[in-house]
């Protein structure tokens, strides 16, 4: 056989055009586009009295300005995404708002110009009046509803979920030992740095729109844009082109822009752009990881866990377009890698006046894993037990998989660990840990976290061999910089027997592959590896069935190999892959690539018609991936770390990592993936913190002031892997995307604990705040 | 003012962005812009050879000066600079965004530092900003770079 490129290290094939500066990034198309910008509330809540867009409309270099009053669909609720019946109260926002605005940051106007400055300058003088309102800005002031976000919705509660395992109070009435703890985690936000961009134009004549977007998920973009404007889909394209960053807010849809763009497009009959500011982008994209958490817990004298209850509010913000899915995941992975034989979880999606949620890295599950983690660390601490060892007595073991551990899971499944090896990855992570360093204000934290990868409900790939010999390979969902181009490839590249540098793949173009859902949730190797590994198989198939009639012998003896297709055995008998893509579609007319050989005289003769029963012309195939449920990877994470006594700051010694994530397509890319993901979490544990006023006002956003890491502040990771295959897919393969970011606010607050001997029941710290808590202590 | 080589006069709007003129009037997009407030560095380039935040200049301000953005380093059909090279051998970059701001720190960074020690590496590239790579393969594609460069 020749070289496997699934699980070699091979470099990115992306690379080049981004290292020159050749990358295709949505502000980067320009065509003549009219450029846009928002006039967004200012108020956390208010009522709008009044809209004065006069003095822009009139202003040279505007071509249009649009309130509520000026849309066929000013009037009409964006979509509510995921439905659930226990969301009683979803609501949504408008495109623009015209009598009330739930967040600052919420849209108003839409301003239409020559260029960006001058729509800027006409966003001046648009003349808004608000009536402020009072403000509900944490989920705590949300649960004690003084006011309302919502007139229409009792108690700010969008929803509630009680789910039991077990017998929670019998189990607690029978426990030796029970203990309460309140744990309370803050927004974050996955600020990507390129932030969000819309590009559209509508062509009149074909009647066809074309927009570039920087979502995760072109295809739902399409169906909406379709619905929207009564077109069929076929005569929407969306594109995600370059994306810059995603970690989840780009799989919110609709955001405003994402219509009114294409809308603007339509209606002028020039290209539009519009292109997000950093300053807008922290208000008016979606955040998340705001929750409050009562947690009963009770165990017996060996610090095993008899029964867990936790009752959870979770901020949703002003509107819930994502549904319930968040405070689902999180309810769904309080229990982890623990035996959890009684569980009982509630929770309530709270409306608060602060800009909505939906997904960032980790989605529900830095919340969850810090809940349960704390938990046991608190646990320890009330035994005097090892936090090792405890988790030891807990962990769910090798040989009791598939686990089910009995409660919703997002994609309308209960969870059910498909496999694992838990006890392995707390074993490798100490040993790669090491013994603690000598020295003062040192603690050593550990955190150990499953995730739900891979969820339905499908994806697909089109893979096509062409008369050169070359690939070309597609999936609807877009890469964010995961390095679609290489592991795809890498995965067609084994199936049809060529260099991984002759598959050339597409991702998020509806052009080329329309079909599919998006990038989200640690599901692309899952769902759209599997799928061009389908269609990859199909196409070899095909190819050894019109091979087998040219080189006399049957499909089964024929294998791919160097770009051929060949006897095994005989390695010399074979024809070369484009030959087989020539044969595969019989052609009257030759037109160059050695298409003259399937020509009618001189193609072999064979019984019947040239396309036959079931025949499909082109050496190409179209394959689905649908997985039954999700695969759950898992990871330890562990690490020392030193706190300063006077300055608190932060110094992380050592951090390590071991992860499962079933068979590894590509180590370069999964380490990028662990090592950005640990990063992300570092910045927002301890640096970021999204600092809203009472007023609603969020006081730091700029990166001034919100405080990404840079370098300095990221320490070198080590990272070690096991592999337990998941018997849910072909591939074996578990997704990676969120790993890294999952445990590390319970690592850090377990170490930074461990080193002050200060309680930490909250993300973020800050050396502020551990200064207070210590200096309370 | 001189891009990458060629002389351009400088814009008639005086509040131009030199970030807006390379990307929007040159059609330079490789420079690339994540938070217009010189925090992120993606919109790092070389004025007379040292690196600059190209969001907080103006235009008009480069007149006279000699600008390199990330096109100008290795031209169309020539092999990548040593930068760049190290950048793709290390797996420096996954989305790409920040990568121009960053390559182009780096090369001032080793015109200063031809052989950066760990500190040096850290200090020369924490005027950028990251999301996706948690920095280690940046350092290890500094390191790289130097060594390529030699």
């Amino acid at each position: 056989m020749t070289t496997r490129w699934f699980g070699a290290p091979v470099q990115r094939l992306e690379d080049e055009r981004l290292l020159r500066g050749k990358g295709r990034f949505t502000d980067d198309i320009g065509e003549g586009a009219l450029e846009c910008c928002f006039v967004r509330s200012p108020y956390a809540h208010a009522r709008i009295t009044s809209i004065d867009v006069g003095a822009a409309r009139v202003m040279p270099g505007v071509v249009a300005v649009y309130t509520a009053a000026d849309l066929p669909f000013g009037g009409v609720d964006l979509p509510l995404l995921i439905p659930h019946p226990n969301l009683t109260q979803g609501r949504t926002q408008r495109c623009l708002a015209s009598e009330r605005v739930r967040y600052a940051g919420e849209a108003v106007v839409f301003v239409v110009a020559e260029d960006r400055y001058l729509a800027e300058d006409a966003a001046e003088l648009v003349q808004v009046e608000y009536e402020p309102l009072p403000v509900v800005i944490t989920p705590e002031a949300a649960e004690r509803a003084e006011h309302l976000v919502h007139d229409d919705v009792p108690g700010n509660v969008a929803a509630e979920m009680l789910q039991e395992v077990g017998d929670v109070d019998a189990a607690m009435a029978k426990a030796p030992h029970r203990k309460q703890l309140r744990l309370r985690y803050e927004r974050g936000a996955a600020s990507p740095m390129e932030g969000r961009a819309v590009w559209a134009r509508w062509s009149q004549s074909e009647r066809k729109l074309t927009v570039y977007d920087s979502t995760q998920s072109p295809t739902s973009i399409r169906g909406g844009l379709a619905v929207l404007f009564g077109l069929p889909e076929s005569n929407v394209e969306v594109i995600a082109p370059d994306v810059g960053g995603g970690f989840g807010p780009k799989i919110m849809l609709f955001y405003p822009d994402e219509l009114l763009v294409p809308y603007a497009a339509m209606q002028l009959g020039r290209p539009v752009k519009w292109t997000e500011d950093r300053q807008e982008h922290f208000t008016a994209v979606n955040q998340e990881r705001g929750q409050v958490h009562e947690v009963e817990v009770a165990f017996d004298d060996e610090g095993r866990v008899l029964a867990l209850s936790d009752d959870f509010i979770h901020d949703g913000g002003a509107y819930t377009p994502y549904g319930i899915i968040l405070p689902i995941i999180s309810a769904a992975q309080i229990p982890g890698p623990y035996r959890l034989p009684n569980y009982r979880v509630r929770f309530r999606d709270m409306y608060t006046n602060a800009t909505p949620t939906s997904p960032y890295r980790g989605a529900g599950r830095p919340h969850a894993c810090f809940v349960m983690e704390r938990t046991l660390d608190s646990i320890a601490q009330e035994l005097k037990l090892d936090r090792v060892e405890i988790r030891r007595r807990n962990l769910i073991q090798a040989d009791e998989f598939p686990y089910e551990v009995g409660v919703a899971w997002q994609d309308g499944n209960t969870v059910v660990y498909d496999s694992g090896n838990y006890p392995e990855l707390l074993d490798r992570a100490l040993a790669k840990l090491g013994p603690k360093p000598e020295g003062d204000s040192i603690g050593m934290g550990l955190a150990i976290y499953v995730e739900g990868t891979g969820v339905g409900p499908y994806e697909g790939a089109h893979v096509q061999v062409l008369v050169s010999g070359k690939v070309v390979a597609a999936t609807g969902i877009p890469s964010q910089g995961q390095a679609h181009a290489t592991v795809w490839a890498q995965v067609v590249a084994d199936e049809l027997g060529v260099d991984v540098k002759d598959v050339e793949v597409s991702s998020g173009d509806t052009r080329r592959f329309p079909w599919g859902v998006g990038t989200f949730a640690s599901r692309g190797a899952v769902t759209a590896g599997n799928a061009m590994y389908v269609a990859a198989r199909m196409v070899a198939d095909k190819a050894k069935a019109i091979a087998a009639d040219q080189l006399e012998a049957a499909p089964e003896d024929l294998e791919l190999v160097d770009g051929r297709v060949r006897v095994k055995g005989a390695p010399d008998k074979g024809i070369p892959l484009g030959a087989v893509a020539v044969l595969s579609n019989p052609v009257r007319y030759a037109f160059g690539g050695g298409t003259e050989a399937a020509t009618q005289f001189a193609r072999k003769a064979r019984p019947g018609p040239p396309l036959q029963d079931g025949e499909q012309p082109g050496l190409e195939a179209t394959g689905y991936y649908s997985p039954p449920g999700s695969t759950w990877a898992a990871g330890c994470h562990a690490a020392y770390v030193r706190v300063d006594p006077k300055t608190f700051r932060l110094e992380i010694l050592k951090y390590v990592v071991v992860h499962d994530c079933g068979r590894v397509i590509n180590p370069l890319v999964l380490q990028g993936q662990i090592e950005g993901g640990v990063a992300q979490g570092i910045g927002g544990a301890f640096y970021e913190r999204l600092a809203y006023d009472a007023d609603g006002q969020l006081r730091n956003a700029s990166f001034m002031e919100f405080l990404m890491p840079y370098a300095t502040e990221i320490p070198p990771i080590e990272i070690d892997h096991i592999e337990t295959p998941s018997p849910l897919n072909p591939l074996g393969v578990k997704g990676a995307g969120e790993a890294g970011v999952i445990p590390v606010g319970a690592v850090l607050a377990s170490a930074i604990e461990d080193a002050l001997h200060v309680p930490i029941t909250e993300m973020p710290q800050s050396p502020l705040k551990l200064f207070e808590a210590f200096s309370n202590s | 003012m001189r891009v990458n080589g060629v002389d351009h006069p400088v814009p008639h709007d005086a509040r131009r962005l030199l970030a807006d003129h390379l990307r929007h009037d040159l059609k330079l997009t490789g420079t690339h812009v994540g938070c217009e407030h010189g925090v992120c560095g993606c919109c790092t380039v070389l004025l007379d050879g040292a690196p600059v935040r190209s969001c907080l200049m103006l235009a008009v301000q480069a007149e006279g000066h000699d600008v390199t953005t990330i096109e100008g380093l290795a031209r169309d059909g020539k092999p990548l600079h040593p930068v760049q090279q190290a950048f793709h051998d290390a797996h420096g970059l996954q989305c790409g965004f920040c990568t121009p701001g960053f390559v182009m720190s780096v090369v001032g960074l080793l015109a200063q530092h031809p052989e950066p020690t760990a500190e040096e590496i850290d200090e020369g590239i924490a005027g950028n900003l990251c999301r996706c790579t948690g920095y280690a393969s940046i350092r290890r594609a500094v390191r790289l770079a130097a060594e390529l460069s030699r």
